[in-house]
């Protein structure tokens, strides 16, 4: 029904868009001057035909469900049910109405099913009505303001313009969406658990809230030790730790040989190749690092007389490190090569060799450039989520041995929210908790990141 | 003092070898990574492209089906296979004991009911007959006929028994054991039993995925970017626009996975699981990627061309419109296709918005509930059967293809459609 009207109304559309050119080419006719080209006429008209319609239904979109769950449950309102109970007989009512329903079918149910069936129809019917009549008559209104030829041009693309705007607007939308979602759970986790227990406990261990009859009420004394957050963010320091210590000595030095050394065949194939490293999924790094490099680190360590964990902190961190060499290899190519040119000529002139000319000039003159690169890098490893999730341990352990397992932010979210959640349960809401200390984290690292490198750029260009 | 100074030289020299001897090893290191990581995950997954079947012959006998002997189609279609199914691998050893019996039985997929029916559908005149039928092997005995399962381990730590090795070994022997190539792990959905899992579900799953990230992220990101980049004045309100696209590029995907869970699915109840709201999910993400690429390509249109078009008279949006943003469009369409691999191969938000669930229909709309490439690969490596590994592999290779495919793509967009200004 909503498919039929909609082409309906599209196909509406382009008569009008037609009309209006057609219009525009009978006032040319009898000689008198357009005021915008043929097609604006037809633009102006469409756009007459498409808002109307648009607001009309996503009004209804919004408004129908409750107007209709309303009278639905008029029927119920003065037996004395509970609010949970009428969404409850409201639910059966849909699924009923759907022939979805598998329990017991009681009178009442049956008779308000039959009452939603009908009064959705009425709404449907009611919303075409609506809809093309109002179409109609702003396509009448347009038409009319063409025929005396007013000016179509303008308004036709101011109204592109403001949906230009609001297209931009998505980006702040996003932001926004993120902090909601984030703001009202961690909110509600603070009011059971004091953020000083959050911030300072050294115990994570969120399956004891798990273990509850949702009947019983919160008693926050029962939490107390269970959402300590110290294991997890020293985890995921010290996790992300390991992998720049592989990513930074390999990324920035692959930097400097591709911008100072290479010849152009070499940079022309390696570059790319490097860049591969970027590009694989790591859903495919965590495979890997679970698969491949956890048991040969246990092995290894094994032959060695260690006792080493297959789910180390180091198998996890050193794969993270080498999916994060090309972010710092490429980010320290670029900026390498545009430290100008008359430092490296200043310096060879003074007799220094290339690798001293490197380290004293050019590393120097493209620190910050550097250093932007790297806290990218460490932001990418902080929020990195699938190799942790596969390769690292799901338990919280307080340890900085790189041989035994810890858990991260992010594999704690996925742990706790994998399978079914329940909005509402302290466990649920440490998730949002410790999303949102990781999205601040991040957002505070990539703001640095970005400024220190758009100011290394203002400088030399 | 001469030689001192010849000295110094040298030691400069030799730290100036060294140096480049580490930029060198560096790149070699990464390059090692990259070679160690693709042939470890095509030498484990390349087997999962043969599938091993097993020829038993199975004697259509229309007493143990129920049947009589000219039967309907539908007849045939409600017929009793399982007994004969049951009674053609029980006849492997004529004088197997019932325990046997049972472990001739899972010698080969639950399916094979399933076979042996499609067998006599196809050919009705079977009945009454033998005929040798193809039967899926267990994932097992596939991994044993592979050569990936080591068969010299104590048999209470195997999952195949002696009894079943030996058999298996006497229809090797007899050329009665083929391996052929994998179709159903192209055609099947997932399920729990290894030798029948396939892509199909999560393969629609990340197409549909990635179509509803396409339709909403390509259209927004294009006039979010020619707004920006063409019309938007240079104010306070614009910068906060831009630094708030700049930081979204490198907010963590799992961020986004909460948004999804937070939003589209607590507050506005779409359906869980499905590719819509993943879709959604990822065009969020994807969104900042494309406007950037956009933006780039639409500051690389030169100058002339708009003022050109102003000169002829063209309003701002005629010129933007009609000149500026076709000209800018394989730039854009080579970033949005980067932007959609990308997305094609993320996980996390994925996970948390529940498109773990196991799926084992092939889903025919956004709305069904699916998983997606990534997802799959996921939920194989977690399985503990030995007969996932390989098809882990098998689907990443299917994954890196396909990515491989769209850079390839967004490249040649690049090169060929891409007009140079100089």
């Amino acid at each position: 029904m909503n498919l039929i009207l909609f082409t309906f109304i599209v196909l509406l559309g382009f008569t009008s868009y037609y009309f209006g050119r057609r219009k525009a080419y009978t006032i040319q006719s009898s000689k008198k001057r357009l005021t915008a080209l043929p097609q604006f006429y037809g633009y102006y008209l469409a756009i007459w035909c498409a808002i109307p319609a648009f607001i009309i239904f996503s009004l209804w979109a919004i408004f129908e469900p409750t107007i209709v769950k309303l009278l639905v449950l008029s029927d119920y309102s003065n037996q004395g049910y509970l609010d949970d109970e009428l969404n409850l007989i409201y639910e059966k009512t849909k699924s009923l109405s759907r022939g979805q329903f598998t329990g017991e079918i009681t009178p009442f149910i049956e008779a308000s099913a039959e009452k939603y069936l009908s009064l959705r129809s009425i709404a449907q019917s009611s919303k075409a009505v609506i809809v093309l009549s109002i179409i109609i008559a702003s396509v009448a209104y347009a038409y009319k303001r063409i025929s005396s030829n007013s000016r179509t041009r303008e308004p036709v693309e101011k109204f592109l313009n403001a949906v230009l705007f609001t297209a931009s607007l998505a980006a702040i939308l996003t932001t926004l969406g993120i902090v909601f979602s984030l703001i009202f759970q961690t909110i509600d986790f603070f009011k059971v658990i004091p953020l000083f227990d959050f911030v300072f406990g050294t115990h994570w261990y969120p399956a004891k809230a798990f273990v509850r009859d949702s009947s019983e009420a919160l008693d926050p004394t029962m939490y107390s030790d269970t959402f300590g957050a110290v294991p997890i963010f020293a985890g995921t320091f010290f996790i992300a730790l390991i992998a720049m210590c592989v990513a930074i000595p390999i990324g920035l030095m692959s930097g400097i040989y591709l911008a100072e050394y290479a010849s152009s065949k070499v940079r022309q194939y390696a570059k790319p190749l490097i860049e591969i490293l970027a590009g694989i999924p790591t859903v495919v790094y965590g495979f890997f690092a679970a698969l491949t490099v956890g048991p040969f680190l246990k092995e290894l360590g094994t032959s060695m007389g260690l006792e080493v964990s297959a789910e180390s902190a180091l198998a996890a961190g050193g794969v993270m490190g080498i999916m994060i060499i090309p972010f710092i290899s490429s980010l320290s190519d670029d900026v390498i090569t545009s430290v100008p040119q008359s430092l490296r000529d200043g310096s060879y002139a003074m007799g220094a060799t290339k690798s001293e000319t490197i380290k004293r000039v050019i590393f120097p003159a493209a620190l910050p450039g550097i250093v932007g690169s790297i806290l990218l890098g460490v932001s990418r490893a902080i929020g990195e989520t699938m190799i942790v999730v596969m390769a690292s341990g799901l338990a919280a352990n307080l340890t900085f041995n790189p041989l035994e397992s810890t858990s991260t932010i992010t594999a704690q979210i996925v742990v706790i929210l994998i399978g079914d959640q329940a909005f509402g349960d302290p466990k649920t809401q440490a998730a949002f908790a410790l999303g949102m200390s990781l999205f601040l984290v991040t957002l505070c690292l990539n703001i640095v990141a970005l400024r220190v490198v758009k100011k290394y750029r203002e400088k030399y260009e | 003092m001469n030689k001192n100074k010849e000295q110094l030289l040298n030691k400069r020299y030799r730290a100036e070898r060294r140096f480049r001897l580490y930029g060198q090893s560096a790149i070699f290191m990464a390059l090692l990574f990259l070679t160690i990581f693709i042939f470890k995950i095509f030498s484990t997954g390349y087997t999962a492209f043969q599938k091993t079947w097993l020829i038993v012959p199975v004697n259509f006998d229309a007493e143990m089906m129920m049947i009589d002997q000219n039967p309907s189609k539908e007849d045939l279609q409600d017929a009793d296979y399982y007994d004969i199914a049951l009674k053609s691998m029980a006849d492997l050893d004529q004088n197997a004991n019932d325990d046997q019996k049972n472990q001739l039985k899972r010698m080969v997929s639950y399916f094979f009911e399933k076979e042996i029916k499609n067998e006599i559908l196809n050919d009705p005149s079977l009945i009454g007959k033998t005929k040798e039928v193809y039967l899926t092997a267990s994932d097992d005995l596939d991994q044993v006929f592979k050569g990936n399962y080591p068969r010299d381990l104590p048999e209470d730590q195997r999952r195949v028994s002696d009894y079943q090795l030996k058999i298996f070994d006497q229809l090797v022997a007899k050329g009665k054991v083929e391996s052929k190539f994998n179709i159903s792990f192209f055609t099947y959905a997932d399920s729990r039993e290894a030798e029948l899992a396939g892509i199909a579900s999560s393969f629609m799953g990340s197409i549909f995925s990635i179509l509803v990230c396409l339709m909403i992220a390509f259209p927004v990101a294009v006039l979010a970017a020619i707004y920006l980049e063409e019309f938007a004045p240079k104010n306070r309100f614009t910068d906060f626009i831009e630094v708030n696209i700049n930081n979204l590029a490198a907010v963590p995907s799992i961020v986004f996975g909460l948004l999804g869970l937070g939003v589209l699915l607590a507050i506005f109840h779409l359906p869980r699981s499905t590719p819509l709201v993943g879709g959604i999910t990822l065009s969020l993400m994807t969104l900042p990627t494309i406007i950037i690429a956009a933006r780039a390509s639409l500051k690389a249109v030169p100058p002339s061309i708009r003022e050109a078009a102003l000169a002829m008279g063209a309003s701002r949006m005629q010129t933007t419109m009609h000149h500026t943003v076709p000209l800018s469009m394989p730039g854009t369409l080579s970033g949005t296709i980067i932007g959609l691999a990308q997305a094609l191969g993320e996980t996390a938000p994925l996970i948390l918005i529940g498109m773990v669930a196991f799926v084992n229909t092939i889903p025919g709309s956004p709305m069904d509930p699916a998983a997606s490439l990534p997802v799959q690969i996921y939920i194989w490596a977690e399985s503990a059967e030995r007969g996932f590994v390989e098809k882990v592999s098998a689907c990443i290779m299917v994954l890196l293809g396909f990515l491989i495919i769209m850079n390839l793509f967004a490249q040649i967009i690049r090169h060929k459609f891409e007009k140079k200004w100089s």
